[in-house]
């Protein structure tokens, strides 16, 4: 591609279509709903003078609205980390599905349903053991001297395990009237049950989160070159990698505790990112952040338009995640290897 | 009476890595414009030298003073203001353009919350056209030889403004016309009052643009001093265990010819 073309596709897709999915977002559901309807609707808090019906409002801002923020939110936290994870891991593989964290949210928020369901136990609960998982993982990997890439990967994938075994045991013991069924669906990944309560519980850590991300993703370049000559740079680099994994921790948990485990996400994002602006994350992590919103606002369209029940989320993603992931395997093999 | 502190000093160094010792009581020093070149076999702890003097190891004992500082006292990014350092190997990561790596050699002079500005930019820019490769600039580092990537790597110490040059093996990677030319810039910048600190696996080498060598055997310097003094065909013998004749080219250029040793493998 050359550079000319490459700037018209990054403006089209990271610009655009997000507004274009945005708006038809709202046309999608069982009630149906005309453009021009949902366009009046939005508008109306700022133009009084638009008549709408109340159902009409209802049904934009207090169904559909929450939805569509929570598909942009969960989208954008878990693309925008897996970035940041790639980078400072000097890793195209890693995401935090790999290094243990959402197994680990998971499993902290099935123990939160299991002991008492309230949203806020849930949700501190999913944050925790998404810290403890990554923190495992990555403790680990660094007692291995030779450690490496490898290492980091393999520890991700064992406290993986282990955790998705917490989580069956979890649902081994879990009332199977009541409890069971809540925590089995939760964890196949849905944006059924996000309402506005739970968006503003999670807008605390999304913002910080997406600060320590954002300001320091230049500094994630030189990470990227390894540790050795990051601090031959002047950086400290187990610092900040401590910082940018916090970060991403506090925004994958933050995803994990509203719409359970969406997978693939943060993995493939990254790379499709990377391939239309290039791997310099002052580009690349807004770049992921936009593409991470659309796509899953995207499949969770398709969830709710396809057929009469609603699919979860979590199956979609992996469903469309991996064929493009192996067709991104095929063409940046060569790079990664 | 002032005492004038020196560039760049090792006194009594010495380095153990879980209690095997790799080398020790190492003492040197270099001043501005000094080319300071450590001959020496593989395995004799040149490269762990070499990170030491750049603080990526902690010394066991012993002090490395910069500008009369310790190093010890001296936070990551006071050193890299000090020390630019280029490691011997560098393990490829993403396809970064060749001008954003160099604009990493900024980041001595910029806070965690900042990313380059202008003027960065045109250092970087500037960067790259003392070393003549202005038009790598938007290529991906990624796919450049790796004459063209050291030059890269070259150009981003720069970026750090830096009073000493820590190289280890520059000349490594690098086909034969590249190795000379690669020397001829060291020369050129230290020329221009930079102080380089370089390891090699070359004799040569030390003719061609040092003022001090030392040669390392077994962790310790067995002869430190000008290349005149220091690389003789004794010292080569006792380095690298063969014979090696020296001659004359003229023009104060010496070559290092290593002798056959009539190895005869029962076959």
């Amino acid at each position: 591609m050359d550079k000319d073309t490459r700037e018209i596709i990054s403006i089209v897709l990271l610009i655009f279509l997000p507004i274009i999915i945005f708006f038809a977002s709202f046309l999608i559901g069982r009630y149906p709903i005309s453009p021009i309807d949902v366009i009046n609707t939005i508008l109306s808090p700022i133009f009084p003078q638009l008549e709408v019906s109340p159902t009409v409002t209802t049904i934009v801002f207090e169904i559909r609205l929450p939805r569509i923020i929570g598909a942009i939110v969960v989208g954008a936290c878990l693309a925008i980390s897996g970035a940041a994870f790639q980078s400072i891991f000097k890793n195209p593989l890693v995401s935090s599905d790999l290094l243990g964290v959402s197994n680990g949210a998971g499993f902290g928020a099935a123990l939160g349903i299991l002991l008492s369901g309230a949203n806020i136990i849930t949700q501190i609960f999913a944050f925790i053991f998404g810290l403890i998982s990554v923190s495992a993982t990555y403790l680990i990997s660094k007692s291995y001297k030779a450690g490496g890439i490898l290492v980091l990967v393999l520890s991700g994938v064992a406290i993986s395990a282990f955790f998705n075994s917490l989580i069956s045991a979890i649902k081994f013991i879990a009332d199977p009237d009541d409890k069971l069924p809540e925590i089995v669906y939760w964890l196949m990944g849905s944006l059924a049950s996000i309402n506005m309560d739970k968006l503003l519980m999670i807008a605390i850590p999304v913002i910080i989160g997406l600060i320590i991300l954002l300001v320091l993703r230049w500094h994630m370049n030189l990470l990227a070159m390894g540790d050795e000559e990051a601090q031959s740079l002047g950086l400290n680099p187990s610092r900040i990698r401590l910082l940018i994994i916090a970060g991403c921790t506090l925004l994958t948990s933050a995803a994990v505790s509203i719409s359970g485990i969406v997978g693939w996400i943060g993995l493939i994002i990254p790379h499709m990112s990377r391939m239309i602006v290039g791997p310099d994350n002052r580009v690349l992590l807004p770049a992921s952040l936009s593409l991470g919103a659309s796509f899953l606002l995207l499949i969770d369209n398709i969830s709710r338009a396809v057929i009469a029940i609603e699919i979860p989320i979590g199956i979609l993603t992996a469903i469309i995640g991996v064929p493009i992931f192996l067709y991104l395997l095929k063409r940046g093999y060569s790079e990664w290897s | 009476m002032v005492i004038e502190n020196k560039l760049f000093e090792a006194k009594n160094i010495s380095f153990d890595y879980d209690g095997d010792e790799i080398f020790s009581n190492i003492s040197f020093s270099i001043d501005k414009g000094d080319v300071l070149c450590i001959l020496g076999p593989n395995g004799t702890g040149k490269t762990t030298l070499i990170k030491c003097l750049n603080g990526l190891h902690d010394i066991s004992s012993g002090e490395i003073l910069i500008n009369g500082e310790n190093i010890t006292k001296l936070s990551f990014r006071q050193i890299s203001k000090h020390v630019g350092y280029i490691p011997q190997a560098h393990v490829p990561s993403f396809p970064f353009k060749v001008f954003d790596v160099v604009l990493m050699g900024r980041a001595p002079y910029l806070n965690l919350t900042d990313s380059p500005k202008e003027d960065d930019k045109r250092i970087a820019l500037e960067s790259l056209k003392i070393l003549g490769i202005e038009d790598l600039k938007d290529k991906e580092y990624t796919n450049l030889s790796g004459g063209e990537r050291q030059l890269v790597f070259l150009a981003r110490v720069l970026c750090q403004k830096p009073d000493i040059l820590i190289l280890d093996e520059p000349t490594s990677h690098l086909d034969f016309g590249n190795q000379i030319k690669l020397l001829e810039i060291i020369d050129n910048l230290s020329k221009s009052g930079l102080s380089i600190i370089m390891s090699s696996h070359f004799p040569d080498h030390a003719f061609l643009s040092s003022t001090k060598v030392a040669i390392m055997k077994d962790g310790g310097f067995i002869d430190f001093g000008t290349p005149d003094d220091v690389v003789t065909e004794e010292n080569l013998r006792k380095a690298y265990s063969i014979d090696v004749r020296l001659m004359d080219l003229g023009g104060k250029r010496k070559v290092c010819v290593p002798l056959k040793t009539n190895l005869k493998l029962d076959l």
